[in-house]
């Protein structure tokens, strides 16, 4: 599995970031988590609002910070 | 503790839970509103009382002497502070629940395909209430453009967002009454109306990063959710706990610098540097202002201090609009995506809007 978080590196994205792993280390799921700064990258995934968060290709979330009980969910399914 | 564990046992019996409180039978409603009037008759009382409060705080329990200067700093501080974090409190509560309504996503789609003139209009409206942090201009000005935002457009929203938000109208109305926040609101709004058709006007498409111009059209991802009562409530929580609990800080700040200056400087003492007769100021105000940035929060008490001391309001306003809705940090964010002739006449254009400003409340008022 491998997931994203996009932003450019405000606070709200360095907090989704740890977000998601935190919910990884409870999961127990084989993960790689990198993260996304630059816009032109961002803009080419189809992501308009930061932060947004990407597992396999799949935007799952944009313009919010996640909660931990929704990455799980997007985990464990 | 026992609890949980039962819960644990039953998985069935914790999802049902869950569907119970997320459909919102009606007595949880009706609970919720009750909390609500509750709480606002609360507030109510309270910010009646702050006032009496403040002078009896500052005159029979510190033991100063009214008409002092330290008395009145005092008095300015200790009534101004929750004065301000009140009403902040309230109005941002409120603004949290209404943009749970507004998305980027949605607002993108209601202005997509939209006519210049009108689309201006709209976009300033909607740069109110959409939520937006500032670093998430970039993506927002992407998404706007490639989903067939006219350029134009797309600045009158970039312009009205920051510029026009719910804390610099609150603390505008609290501190100086509610025909400045007015004033605010209005002039603020037509600048980022003309400013944003300007721009458009002058055909600045090609001045921006050729990358842009690339990438694809569909719109982008849109992540639909559907929201109960209580989840907007607990949202409009949120944004309190959020932005209250990061402006706090430069408010009491704000309050204390402009407590200094309502106590100790002289009467009338701004009037010759800030004042109407020198026509210089309002260049200088703007110029002061595009290199400082700070947020409304922490700019409407040191303006309300100036204007105490016959600073002219005109010449006030166009250095708060300079310093908020033009800052250096924005202007490097947007040279990703721009190219120095469309930023320079960006910050030109909308630096001349601040000046007329300016100039046209010093002229009538």
């Amino acid at each position: 599995m491998k997931i994203l978080v996009l932003g450019p590196g405000c606070p709200k994205c360095t907090e989704a970031e740890k977000i998601v792993k935190t919910a990884l280390q409870e999961v127990e799921v084989e993960a790689s988590v990198g993260k996304i700064s630059d816009f032109q990258e961002i803009a080419k995934l189809g992501v308009f609002s930061t932060p947004a968060v990407v597992i396999d290709g799949e935007v799952k979330c944009v313009g919010k910070v996640p909660s931990k009980s929704e990455v799980i969910g997007w985990l464990t399914i | 503790m026992e609890l949980l564990n039962s819960i644990n046992d039953k998985p069935e019996a914790k999802t049902q839970v869950m569907e119970k409180t997320s459909v919102a039978p009606r007595h949880i409603k009706v609970k919720f509103l009750f909390a609500g009037l509750a709480g606002l008759v609360v507030w109510y009382v309270v910010y009646r009382q702050l006032l009496p409060f403040s002078q009896y705080l500052t005159y029979n329990i510190f033991g100063l002497t009214p008409e002092s200067h330290l008395g009145e700093a005092v008095e300015f501080f200790v009534y101004d502070t929750p004065k301000v974090l009140m009403l902040l409190t309230l109005v941002v509560f409120g603004v949290g629940i209404i943009r749970t309504f507004f998305t980027p996503e949605k607002t993108r789609a209601l202005l997509a395909g939209k006519r210049e003139s009108a689309g201006n209009v709209l976009a300033a409206m909607l740069g109110i209430v959409t939520p937006f942090c500032s670093c998430s201009a970039v993506p927002l000005f992407l998404g706007f453009v490639t989903a067939g935002v006219p350029l134009g457009v797309t600045f009158s929203f970039l312009i009205a967002a920051p510029m026009v938000n719910e804390i610099a109208l609150v603390l505008l109305y609290g501190l100086l009454g509610w025909k400045v926040a007015a004033l605010y609101l209005g002039t603020g709004l037509l600048l980022a109306i003309i400013a944003g058709w300007a721009i458009g006007r002058l055909g600045m498409e090609k001045h921006m990063e050729d990358w842009v111009l690339d990438l694809r059209a569909d719109g982008g991802a849109i992540i639909e959710e559907s929201l109960t009562l209580q989840d907007r409530i607990k949202k409009g929580g949120e944004a309190v706990k959020d932005i209250v609990g990061k402006v706090w800080i430069y408010v009491i700040a704000g309050i204390a610098v402009g407590a200094a200056i309502h106590g100790y400087v002289p009467e009338n003492f701004m009037a010759s540097i800030m004042g109407k007769d020198a026509w210089w100021t309002v260049p200088a105000a703007v110029l002061v202002g595009i290199p400082m940035y700070s947020n409304a929060a922490g700019i409407v008490p040191v303006i309300h201090a100036l204007l105490g001391k016959g600073a002219a309001l005109g010449t006030v306003l166009a250095f708060m609009m300079s310093v908020i809705a033009l800052s250096l940090p924005e202007a490097v964010i947007l040279r990703k995506v721009l190219k120095p002739q469309l930023i320079a006449t960006f910050i030109g254009v909308v630096g001349i809007g601040i000046l007329l400003v300016g100039y046209l409340f010093n002229l009538i008022i």
